[in-house]
């Protein structure tokens, strides 16, 4: 399995379209969750579509909660997956793998802002990394979800939907985009693109 | 800033893009995957496809074409027509469409709503709403999709959007049946009605005809996106050019896109 890149088996529907945006990219991938696949990847992706409960506790019926921390090679986490790298989130009152500090909290209810947020939304650049190469303020990156992380010092990109919120995060190997860089146009490649050379 | 969304719908029976006026005498537009790839290139924000015949006739559809369809495109699409159940919902999704939008099958069965929002989240699925004004009220249809077999489903719409939302709809697109495919724009009065009771993000259907219409739903109705066909298919409305009047009149919208 190495040189592939492992996709952590989360339990969610919907990992085609992150599988072809990597084969456009040249990427072969395999979906997964045995450890030893997932240590061997060059490159580790953590999807994650539905509710982060139902995530975590399909990771800990692998092992992978103890292995995704101890993982040395880039890992980006989309949308439910980057919110798995964190503390915690309020979806389901759960912990996370605590890779990353904070706790992902559902938007306010209010009139104004819809939840989900569904939609494009535009990247504002807080940080310097490979990974935003090419990538410029006023971007725009497709996002689906109803929890987001706040605006910490692990935060890349912040996007604004009634507060700022974390669009992209990192700290040391764990990174991850709340949007879905799959269905983000050309932008979205370009950043799976970075993280691939990474 | 969120955008507002531009979504152009393909109707599609038989594996071809077709378009119907008011639902009926349906004619061929062209090729699935070659209108998918233009409208991404224009700058399209999100597609739909409609399956229009699956789900009067209850029949088992090839849905290959999902898988084809998320080979191409970078950019959010959902799939609507014949989801029964599911495990209807769980090939789609599993063939690559970012969401399912169902509407008569969750007429007929309002907890197919709840299981689907309990499996895959709220955030994959859509719920689809044919509306019209009925003895002075909004009322919801089912079977639109066949004008044999469309009957007034016995629901205010109004109710029903705030049943869908309770049940767990990430989304809602109302199709405001009297205006679609008429172009004389979109249903204002209904749409700002539904506005109000709906906390979920809102698509507006039926009635586009001019970029001034598209203006109007977005800042009448307040709309989080806006979709429309046939204006669309026939090259009444270029993409490019209507994002750059909604930008001249401050509606924000994603920019990219090439003519």
């Amino acid at each position: 399995m190495a040189g592939r890149v492992a996709l952590v088996d989360t339990g969610g529907a919907n990992i085609a379209s992150l599988d072809f945006a990597l084969r456009r990219l040249g990427h072969e991938t395999v979906l997964t969750h045995d450890a030893e696949a997932i240590r061997a990847a060059r490159h580790v992706i953590m999807p994650g579509v539905g509710a982060a409960s139902d995530a975590m506790a399909r990771l800990k019926a692998h092992g992978l909660e103890a292995v995704i921390p101890t993982l040395e090679q880039p890992v980006l986490g989309i949308c439910l997956g980057m919110q798995l790298l964190f503390d915690g989130s309020d979806e389901g009152d759960v912990e996370c793998l605590g890779l990353l500090p904070g706790r992902a909290r559902r938007f306010a209810d209010d009139p104004s802002f819809p939840v989900p947020q569904m939609g494009w939304n535009e990247l504002e650049r807080v940080g310097d990394h490979p990974l935003l190469r090419g990538v410029h303020d006023g971007d725009f990156a497709y996002f689906i979800h109803s929890y987001a992380l706040p605006v910490t010092d692990c935060t890349l990109a912040a996007a604004t939907y009634g507060m700022a919120f974390s669009a992209v995060v990192g700290r040391g190997n764990f990174l991850g985009t709340q949007f879905h860089p799959e269905r983000s146009g050309a932008v979205g490649a370009r950043i799976l693109g970075n993280f691939l050379r990474l | 800033m969120l955008a507002r969304r531009i979504i152009p719908c393909l109707d599609v029976r038989d594996g071809r893009v077709v378009k119907g006026v008011r639902f009926r005498d349906h004619e061929d537009v062209g090729d699935i995957l070659e209108l998918a790839r233009r409208y991404r290139r224009q700058g399209a924000d999100e597609l739909v496809f409609y399956d229009i015949t699956a789900s009067p006739e209850r029949r088992r559809v090839d849905r290959n074409w999902v898988n084809r369809v998320a080979a191409v495109l970078d950019i959010p699409f959902c799939v609507a027509g014949g989801i029964r159940s599911v495990e209807d919902a769980e090939e789609v999704l599993n063939l690559g469409a970012d969401k399912i939008s169902v509407n008569t099958p969750a007429l007929a069965d309002p907890g197919l709503i709840d299981r689907l929002s309990a499996r895959f989240g709220a955030q994959c699925v859509v719920i689809g709403m044919d509306s019209r004004l009925e003895d002075g009220e909004w009322q919801v249809y089912f079977n639109t999709g066949n004008p044999e077999l469309t009957e007034a489903a016995r629901r205010r719409t109004l109710d029903w959007v705030d049943e869908v939302q309770s049940r767990g709809a990430g989304e809602i697109v109302l199709n405001c049946m009297s205006m679609d495919g008429v172009r004389r724009g979109y249903d204002i009065e209904q749409l700002t009605a539904v506005r109000e009771r709906c906390r979920v993000p809102l698509i507006a259907s039926g009635g586009a005809g001019t970029p001034e219409h598209f203006v109007d739903v977005f800042r009448d109705a307040r709309v989080d996106g806006a979709l429309a066909a046939s204006v669309f298919h026939r090259k009444l409305i270029d993409i490019p050019d209507l994002k750059r009047h909604l930008r001249a009149e401050g509606i924000h919208v994603r920019t990219g896109g090439v003519a």
